[in-house]
């Protein structure tokens, strides 16, 4: 092994029954979830869990994409209701832990105390990077629950290093056990995500373990989530097939593959896991989650990749271009939630789009 | 004695400064609503050094001092907490004071000015609900009432405000704006089941508030039907622009068909700006500027009913 290859960190100074180098959660089911627009059957919860569990993956992360309460008309309503999912997986998982998403403003305090009711046992809290004091009631009640805590600071490359780890500072002083670091727009490149892991373990490392979320939108999930794992990371969010919202997420059995390479302990079974991803969740995906014209755009432009199915929508119900829709909803920092005004924009578009025809 | 109605503002802050600049220029111009007392814990408080410059009784000892006067107002405009309101609210009662509600507290009914603001005038206490509820529920109403024999099944909104625009209560206590707010769509705004959702962003400069409102009304609505809607709505906004100008709608009322998308109803979605009126609070601070507007508002419509 490489000098640079040895961890610093690892999951088992965290727990110690543990020996992994890293803790791995697959996020498909909840990710990926904005791919399926929210669309999950019973039935492939159940087989992809299964799948999940017997490759060996720590963690396994089920609710709509936008957390519980997500089923809506601006995120798109669920085919089945997510506490249901969460009741399935919690049932067919031998022994990964089930984690859920809850985003303050959407959820609710009894979304969680359902979940935890259902089996979920991780709860996840997701706040923009700026807005992590809104998180505060949500972690006090999962602790007093006794559930395991991460909080999720969205958006990440909208901020420098510093203010994420201030914002880490706020969650972990009201309960949170895990500060994930999350590039939602796929827009980071390598030193930033270095950076700001880095500053988020000087602030709350000697309290809490560090994560990091990728997304694919630049391609560079991987990579990114490499060298988040040097600079201080032990906990790692992936979709095997990057089963994700925009070009996806980090693709999980790849990098558990590149960890294999490296001499880092997943516990996750490379063969296993990508025998997995061929035969249980390709067919459970739309299509596969690709690079191109629209997802390229998330990752420039620094868009919230949940945006994409819905920036598609809007483009199509108004003749308009979705690239352009992307462009400008960077261009109006939009973040996390504000689906809603992708319309808004269209329409505008359109408008503008109808007046230079009329001129020309 | 002239017909007016005395009031006092508890709660010299951001919010309870931009109301009494709101009041000042009602009763300048007519208005039955005279604000005589500015009252605060803070002693270095901006908002009772500026009340006191423009002639009000301005004071730092908290309500004890205000029920101890000789003379006591016949209205109190609550701008302090839910739970500062809470433990005053019997004690006003107790004096005679009527209270309109300006934090979460719900101790009295819910009002919203143009959907039923004459339906609670005789009450000791109203509550304002949330700035969400305030920009969105009008909208939820006005589609209710064009709606015809279903009504509206299911009422969605999503409230857009600039993070320095959301003070430390809405911070701590997010769980009660999405919960009163989902509650008053459902009992002011007419919905069967109602839903809120609101989202901090931190751009700069500010944003303005943005509110969108989705329902779902019958899926055999004909052209006709959905023009009642739209014109409806289109009524409302002129009616909540009578107290609060800078309101307006950013699209025409768009109207989706029934789809697996939206289970089978057909789905009316319309689009709100809420740009304040810059009395003390800066114009992006709708969601703020609304909830004073309407508070002045409700305000207003008790003197008249009481002053005849």
């Amino acid at each position: 092994m490489n000098d640079r290859d040895i961890l610093t960190r690892t999951w088992s100074q965290t727990d110690t029954a543990s020996d992994l180098d890293l803790r791995l959660t697959d996020t498909c089911l909840r990710d990926g979830s904005h791919h399926k627009r929210h669309q999950f059957t019973a039935q492939e919860v159940h087989d992809i869990v299964e799948a999940l569990d017997d490759s060996g993956v720590p963690v396994i992360e089920v609710t709509h994409g936008d957390g519980l309460g997500g089923s809506s008309f601006n995120y798109g309503l669920s085919r089945t209701p997510e506490q249901e999912l969460i009741r399935i997986a919690a049932e067919t998982a031998k022994r990964a832990r089930i984690a859920f998403l809850m985003l303050p403003g959407v959820g609710t305090k009894d979304d969680i105390r359902a979940a935890q009711d259902n089996g979920g046992q991780i709860c996840r809290i997701a706040t923009h990077c700026t807005e992590a004091d809104t998180s505060i009631q949500h972690f006090g009640l999962a602790r007093e629950l006794g559930l395991e805590t991460v909080g999720f600071l969205m958006m990440s490359h909208t901020q420098p290093p510093e203010v994420l780890a201030r914002q880490a500072r706020i969650m972990v002083d009201a309960g949170n056990q895990c500060v994930y670091v999350v590039d939602s727009a796929g827009a980071l490149v390598m030193e930033e995500t270095a950076d700001r892991v880095a500053a988020v373990v000087a602030e709350v490392g000697g309290e809490a373990t560090v994560g990091f979320h990728g997304h694919e939108n630049l391609g560079l999930g991987v990579a990114n989530t490499v060298i988040a794992a040097r600079a201080g990371a032990t906990q790692i969010d992936g979709s095997v097939r990057r089963f994700g919202a925009g070009a996806g997420n980090t693709p999980l059995e790849a990098f558990v593959g590149v960890c294999d390479k490296l001499g880092w302990r997943t516990g996750i079974d490379f063969l296993t896991i990508v025998d997995a991803s061929e035969d249980v969740i390709k067919p459970a995906m739309p299509e596969e989650c690709q690079l191109d014209r629209m997802t390229l755009m998330m990752g420039y432009a620094g868009v919230y990749s949940s945006f994409l199915k819905h920036a598609g929508n809007a483009a199509d119900r108004y003749g308009v271009s979705g690239a352009k829709i992307l462009l400008e909803a960077g261009r109006r920092k939009l973040i996390g939630g504000q689906e809603d005004q992708l319309i808004d924009i269209a329409l505008k578009l359109k408008a503008e789009q109808d007046k230079e025809a009329a001129n020309s | 004695m002239t017909d007016k109605l005395t009031a006092a503002i508890v709660g010299p802050g951001n919010i309870g400064t931009d109301l009494m600049f709101k009041l000042l220029r009602s009763a300048e111009s007519g208005g039955r609503v005279e604000p005589r007392w500015m009252i605060g814990v803070d002693p270095t408080s901006e908002g009772l050094r500026l009340a006191a410059e423009r002639g009000l009784e301005a004071s730092h000892e908290g309500v004890d001092w205000l029920l101890k006067q000789d003379e006591l107002p016949d209205l109190i405009f609550e701008a302090t907490s839910a739970y500062v309101h809470r433990e005053y609210a019997p004690r006003y009662e107790e004096a005679g004071i009527r209270a309109i509600d300006l934090t979460p507290a719900a101790v009295g009914p819910a009002v919203i000015p143009p959907v039923n603001g004459e339906e609670h005038v005789a009450a000791m206490n109203v509550n304002m609900i949330t700035c969400g509820g305030q920009a969105t529920i009008p909208m939820v109403a006005a589609v209710s009432r064009a709606a015809g024999p279903q009504g509206v099944s299911y009422a969605e909104i999503v409230a857009s405000v600039s993070s320095v625009s959301a003070g430390p209560g809405t911070r701590a206590n997010i769980d009660e704006f999405t919960r009163a707010t989902a509650a008053g769509v459902e009992t002011i705004g007419g919905a069967a089941r109602g839903k809120a959702i609101i989202i901090l962003n931190p751009a700069e400069p500010p944003m303005i508030m943005r509110d969108t409102i989705y329902c779902a009304v019958a899926p055999d609505l004909d052209d006709e039907g959905r023009d009642a809607i739209i014109q409806s709505v289109f009524a409302m906004e002129k009616a909540v622009q009578e107290y609060v100008p800078g309101y307006r709608l950013l699209q025409e009322p768009q109207i989706d068909e029934p789809s697996a998308a939206t289970q089978g109803q057909t789905k009316v979605s319309i689009f709100v700006e809420v740009e304040g009126a810059g009395d003390f609070l800066p114009p992006y601070a709708g969601n703020l500027d609304i909830m004073t507007a309407a508070a002045a508002r409700v305000g207003e419509t008790i003197a008249r009913s009481l002053g005849g």
